[in-house]
């Protein structure tokens, strides 16, 4: 029994009050959450992408133009952004990992693929620099991080969470010839404990890792400026960008015949937008404001301004499949969008 | 570092609200209305289920009392992943659009929190002196009379299981991302945006979403705490 302002309340009151309570909480609740009228574009993106902030940049400005769609960012790791696209439930995906990308449109749940932005993956270290690999080329430095690693005075975090970060780390160990199983096999000097060490997490978890140990990591710029101008880590660049540390996005569109969302033609629009030259200009700054750096290099500026350059070469290397951005056979009613 | 983006977390939490910050109060409504039909949902399985269960023989109900005990532990992500599969438009359900939904995160935070509710529920019941259930029955009482009089009975038990489940459904995680999918203006809760702002190394602001989540789960079981006057 209780008493508010004099009433007494017995326990079947209560009970009647929580019930009619809860009735209205839902109710409300229900009407809220009645689907709004816009069509929803659901873009399944890497988490390099979103968490910089541009997206949402990018979703106002489309919204701006095609007021008749709402879209939605599902941040993801590369991997499971695939595995949703397939599954049914995004219309399309912005990625980095052109191994895994043509997985995607040989299982012809993909097609139309077009690279929109590049940039590049860079290793940051402790500021001792106990390895001493300032300023060599990526593959030279981690020779000399493993060759350390073993002696016990270097360590390696590895993202280890199948992102595209982490396959572009396997890439570069594998470029340089290492055997990633050998690696983690192997122990830093006489401690028992390995130099390779794999976090299974996200790029702000492994940066931190990476700081508290002050081990070596690759990462991208964007996570890497927000987590230092935080003074969240360290950490500093020992090793810039280079041939080897290209980072390549690109959007992928979920092929109609086979998605049963209906969306194809706003992903289109969405493709289309990323390629225009507002978005490229975007790209060309975005960033300066909050990172004091730009974060983003824009690729159809950059192949347009001079498609012989060195950086051009870097990005076909890397991200061309068969000496184009999308074969021919995972072309879906592309139009003009390879001329 | 250190304590000071502790205190500064809290500060900047105080900014927000004193600021009425539009995305923090979105974010923040969303996690209730989310939580709130959750509870409703789970209300309506978990009453009549606990009641059954506490007061009625029938076989299995050992076993089933066990099992609802364990899914108490079920952990989020996993839960979220097997009503993931089903609401997928690849899944026996996906036609029902629920999947990145307010609908779809409180309809996987019902199953979390149900074990929660049938547990409490047929724990709280079966406290009760088990000749008042004899007495009230032999009295000439019907089923349905037996079984209102004994909620009545063991209401406080009743009532904690609907707290500690809109609580656990206010403060979880897993689902709300499995489900979700923190779309921003859509289906982004107070946990998914703690979770993403860590990500992004943005600790302060991480520190104070939570602590307006620990602020607002407070007060909402301060204030309904003091209706039902536990003044014991």
């Amino acid at each position: 029994m209780s008493s508010i302002g004099g009433f007494k309340l017995d326990n079947r009151t209560i009970a009647a009050i929580a019930v009619i309570a809860i009735v209205i909480i839902g109710a409300a609740a229900w009407m809220f959450t009645r689907p709004k009228p816009k069509e929803n574009l659901i873009v399944s993106t890497t988490t390099s992408l979103y968490e910089t902030g541009l997206l949402d940049v990018l979703k106002v400005e489309f919204e701006k133009s095609y007021p008749e769609y709402n879209v939605s960012f599902i941040s993801q790791g590369t991997g499971l952004a695939i595995e949703t696209a397939k599954r049914g439930d995004a219309d399309m995906i912005l990625v980095h990992s052109p191994g895994q990308e043509l997985g995607f449109l040989e299982s012809g749940f993909g097609v139309n693929r077009k690279l929109f932005a590049y940039n590049y993956f860079i290793i940051v270290g402790p500021e001792s620099d106990p390895a001493g690999i300032a300023g060599m080329s990526p593959m030279d430095a981690l020779n000399k991080i493993s060759e350390e690693g073993v002696a016990g005075n270097a360590l390696w975090v590895s993202r280890g969470d199948n992102s595209g970060t982490h396959s572009k780390e396997k890439g570069l160990w594998k470029a340089a010839e290492f055997d990633l199983e050998e690696l983690k096999a192997e122990t830093s000097g006489d401690s028992g404990e390995p130099w390779y060490i794999e976090a299974g997490a996200g790029m702000t978890a492994t940066l931190q890792l990476a700081n508290q140990k002050e081990a070596y990591t690759l990462t991208d710029v964007a996570t890497f400026l927000k987590n230092k101008m935080n003074e969240n880590i360290e950490s500093v660049k020992v090793v810039d960008s280079g041939k080897e540390t290209i980072n390549v996005y690109s959007a992928i569109v979920c092929n109609p015949e086979k998605n049963t969302r209906g969306m194809y033609e706003p992903s289109m629009l969405f493709l289309r937008f990323l390629l225009s030259d507002e978005v490229q200009e975007l790209l060309e700054s975005y960033g300066e404001e909050e990172f004091g750096s730009t974060l983003f290099e824009p690729w159809v500026t950059t192949l347009e301004s001079d498609p012989s350059s060195e950086i051009v070469g870097w990005v076909e290397d890397f991200a061309y499949i068969d000496g184009t951005e999308c074969p021919i056979m995972y072309r879906h009613e592309a139009g003009d969008l390879y001329n | 570092m250190g304590w000071n983006i502790i205190l500064e977390g809290i500060r900047e939490a105080f900014v927000l609200i004193l600021r009425l910050d539009r995305t923090v109060l979105e974010i923040t409504f969303r996690s209730l209305t989310t939580a709130s039909l959750a509870t409703l949902l789970a209300t309506i399985m978990g009453v009549p289920l606990g009641i059954t269960i506490a007061m009625r023989d029938f076989p299995g109900r050992r076993s089933i009392k066990i099992l609802f005990n364990a899914l108490v532990g079920v952990p989020t992500v996993t839960l979220g992943l097997v009503i993931y599969t089903i609401l997928s438009r690849s899944g026996p359900l996906g036609s029902l659009n629920l999947l990145y939904t307010v609908r779809g995160m409180a309809l996987g935070q019902a199953f979390l929190i149900l074990p929660i509710m049938v547990t409490f529920i047929v724990s709280a019941i079966e406290s009760k002196d088990r000749e008042l259930r004899d007495l009230v029955r032999t009295l000439g009482a019907s089923e349905f009379e037996t079984s209102m009089a004994i909620v009545r009975e063991a209401s406080s038990g009743v009532y904690l299981a609907i707290v500690s489940s809109f609580n656990r459904a206010f403060a979880e995680l897993g689902i709300a991302t499995m489900l979700g999918a923190n779309i921003r203006g859509l289906t982004r809760v107070l946990t998914t945006a703690i979770a993403l702002e860590t990500a992004k190394g943005e600790l302060g602001l991480s520190f104070a979403l939570s602590f307006i989540l620990l602020l607002v789960v407070i007060s909402l079981n301060f204030i309904v705490g003091n209706i039902r006057g536990d003044t014991d």
